[in-house]
């Protein structure tokens, strides 16, 4: 890590070596950010022992948003806590629906039926398109660029509309349910979402103009925060924080769940060789790793939504909810853990069942819970100007670390 | 390796420490006796056939029938990259270890694995259960002077919080609803 | 034809105190950045390119309560998170409004029957101008919000209002 700052940022390094061997007088400092921070994505609090600019250390303060989700797991029944799925991590609804669906699905042993399982993927890999744009955004606007914004937002904006016109909803979906999807899919989809597709594909390299590859984002996110994939791995991280530290680890592939091993896609990892224009100053597993992974998973996910489309061509319109699933018998003494591959990670939901149609515990493993964790290690003997970006580019979403 | 396999592994290796085996059903895991925890952890994460490097999830769990509180410890295997092929995960496997309800300790495994600092908070924040040798134990997601555990079946919610009125379905008063 | 007209010199304009005064509040405010949760998606996608909340002047979003003048609370509210809305209020300075947005803060929404960790509406923290249903509210109904508390504003007077100044000691009390 030391070495890491020293190539960045010699001069300070140089000052704050003086001051350990105790040339200069200094003054150890708590700085409290958060939990209303704008730079901290909600309700984070994180307490920094500051030593002049540098940051000795980070402990981040959790719980802000504890919203009991878990007790009220089990006080409903599946179908009833679909909603509150979505208040998990709400900037991908569909994703946690999906997570817990599959959980029951697997407890009860419900097959789903093929058009639903596409339709879920494609709205699952347009979700994740969706939830990158607004991390994409708010990642820019940590560091200070404001007009990336409104552009990913713009793009966004289109994917709820198709969101809407199928479910009726912008934000919270409660569309997949145990045994398929709630309603088929609105007339037009098809071609709209093609249409869509078209149109953003070539946006992306918009966004990396204007962002990625710009000098001063660049600057202020590379060699910051760099986590090595035998670290990442000890901390529990997983998506696209795992995979930017160079470890090719994605749930879609590794444990295949909804028929994704029918997709043609790539894993992308931290400094992907061979592309070409990666820009100097970026080490593997730094925060510029973390963001970008997310821009090249973009591009994955519309080739999936590609393939789906083009599948979804063989199935019978109609065919979305698996018969049997009204009042659904969880067994007795049954359990399930499963994860998915959500847009910050693996999203897993542990669920037993004790004969009634209520569960006797769900318990939700929010993917940014593991990746906020290494927080205190990474953030030692920075600088304060690179909190905001080591933490944004872990881009938690409060709801699922707090649940 | 088949969870069958993990399992025999295992017994061979610790015997008595191993208590129950299920593996019917779609989550195959073991009982581990308390006390044996942290070895058979070790045993996990370092064994060169297992290599379970990756603590997904502990899930904790209120038997109250039995008048015990468990921990679910969820692992799987990241295995080391030889090519660029996306990695397949070579076996997932899960341990639960028992603890009476009244005096609830587990040691803590976050030497093992550090993810499990903060899971291991939450479950204590949350079920009550004390984790022995842990770096940190506070409460991770309720307030510091919060009162018991919410997710104990016989929790009760609070009438009230810092002059706050609490929820009015538990025979309060309502204040405005 | 009144007895006004023609008496005045060419160049000024009169207006009525309140009117100026509340004509500027409604046209500039400045609500500070507090996101809580879902529902601080929705208000960002309300300042983001579609909606657009700078047509109606409150786009500036502030990073620091002392410089707002309007506190969105867009989200669930936690007995943890209490003590400090409760904080950020008590340093906006006056005047200052207060939005409740969505189900959870107008009364817990979702959370009101399992919720052991929730505050059943924020209104049992801060007093609120404008509540605005929805789970989440769409950033229209937002917009709606904000238009109503523009009315709200401009219907304000100068002179002493001694409902206010009553209801004003009336607050929840708070013993963080
Ligand atoms: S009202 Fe609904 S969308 Fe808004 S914060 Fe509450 S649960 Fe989330």
């Amino acid at each position: 890590m030391t070495d890491t700052i020293l190539e960045s940022k010699p001069d300070l390094l140089v000052d704050y070596d003086r001051a350990e061997q105790g040339d200069l007088d200094t003054e150890e400092l708590l700085i409290n950010m958060g939990p209303q921070h704008p730079a901290t994505h909600g309700v984070l609090r994180v307490v920094l022992r500051v030593d002049g600019e540098m940051v000795l250390e980070a402990v981040p303060h959790i719980g802000y948003l504890h919203r009991c989700a878990e007790k009220i797991g089990e006080s409903l029944e599946p179908y009833q806590y679909i909603p509150y799925t979505d208040r998990l991590d709400y900037v991908s609804a569909m994703n946690q629906n999906h997570a817990f669906a599959l959980a029951i699905e697997r407890l009860c042993g419900i097959e789903v039926p093929g058009r639903a399982s596409l339709i879920r993927v494609i709205f699952l890999e347009l979700n994740r398109i969706a939830s990158h744009l607004v991390t994409v955004g708010a990642y820019g606007l940590d560091m200070g660029a404001f007009t990336p914004f409104l552009y990913v937002f713009r793009e966004r904006e289109m994917i709820l509309d198709l969101f809407e016109a199928t479910c009726g909803a912008r934000l919270t979906y409660s569309y997949i349910t145990p045994g398929g999807v709630r309603e088929d899919l609105a007339d037009g989809f098809v071609d709209s979402c093609r249409e869509f597709l078209d149109y953003f594909e070539p946006k992306i390299d918009d966004y990396n103009d204007l962002l990625s590859f710009n000098q001063i984002f660049v600057k202020r996110t590379g060699k910051v925060g760099v986590i090595p994939a035998r670290d990442a791995i000890a901390y529990g991280l997983t998506g696209p924080c795992l995979r930017a530290s160079g470890v090719r680890w994605d749930v879609r592939r590794a444990i295949p769940y909804e028929g994704y091993e029918r997709f043609d896609f790539d894993i992308p990892i931290g400094l992907p060789g061979g592309t070409g224009n990666i820009p100097p100053g970026v080490v593997v597993g730094d925060s510029w790793c973390r963001y970008y992974v997310r821009v090249l998973e973009m591009r994955q996910s519309v080739r999936i939504i590609r393939q789906a489309l083009d599948m979804l061509a063989d199935t019978t319109p109609g065919e979305i909810m698996a018969k049997k699933v009204k009042n659904l018998k969880l067994p007795a003494g049954c359990e399930v853990y499963l994860e998915t591959d959500n847009p910050r990670g693996s999203m897993g939901f542990y669920v037993q069942g004790d004969g009634t149609t209520v569960p006797s515990r769900v318990k939700a493993r929010g993917p940014s819970f593991s990746n906020l964790c290494i927080t205190t290690h990474v953030c030692r003997n920075v600088l304060i100007a690179d909190i905001p970006a080591i933490v944004g580019s872990i881009d938690m979403v409060m709801g699922e670390v707090d649940r | 390796m088949t969870p069958e396999e993990i399992s025999n592994l295992l017994r061979r290796t610790f015997g008595d420490a191993i208590e129950e085996v299920v593996l019917a059903g779609a989550h195959p895991y073991v009982v581990v006796q308390a006390d044996r925890w942290p070895e058979v952890a070790q045993f996990l994460r370092r064994d060169r056939r297992l290599k379970f490097n990756l603590l997904r999830c502990i899930s904790s769990l209120d038997l109250l029938p039995d008048d015990k509180l468990a921990a679910v410890y969820d692992l799987c295997a990241v295995p080391e990259a030889t090519d660029d092929k996306p990695l397949v995960c070579p076996h997932e496997f899960a341990v639960r270890v028992v603890t009476n309800r009244g005096n609830p300790h587990i040691p803590s495994v976050a030497d093992v694995w550090e993810t499990a600092n903060w899971h291991e908070r939450e479950a204590y924040d949350l079920m009550g259960i004390v984790f022995d040798n842990h770096p940190d134990l506070r409460r991770i997601l309720c307030p510091d002077d919060w009162q018991g555990h919410p997710l104990r079946k016989d929790y009760v919610f609070p009438k009230e919080y810092h002059g706050i009125p609490g929820t009015t379905e538990h025979e309060l008063p309502s204040p405005r609803h | 034809m009144s007895w006004i007209d023609n008496r005045i010199e060419d160049g000024v304009i009169i207006t009525s105190l309140d009117w100026a005064i509340n004509w500027a509040r409604t046209s500039s405010l400045w609500p500070v950045t507090f996101g809580l949760a879902c529902c601080a998606i929705e208000m960002m996608a309300t300042g983001a390119s579609r909606f657009d909340i700078d047509r109606f002047g409150a786009g500036a979003f502030r990073p620091t309560p002392r410089q707002a003048d309007l506190m969105i609370v867009a989200g669930t509210v936690t007995y943890k998170m209490a003590s400090r809305l409760k904080r950020l209020y008590n340093q906006m300075p006056d005047p200052k409004y207060v939005m409740a947005m969505g189900a959870c803060t107008v009364g817990g929404g979702p959370y009101f029957k399992h919720g052991y960790h929730v505050v059943k509406g924020v209104d049992l923290v801060v007093p609120v101008d404008v509540y605005i249903p929805g789970c989440p509210p769409r950033p229209e109904s937002l917009l709606e919000g904000l238009m109503r508390l523009q009315d709200k504003i401009r219907h304000q007077t100068r002179a002493k209002d001694k409902v206010a100044l009553a209801n004003r000691d009336k607050l929840a009390p708070l013993t963080v």
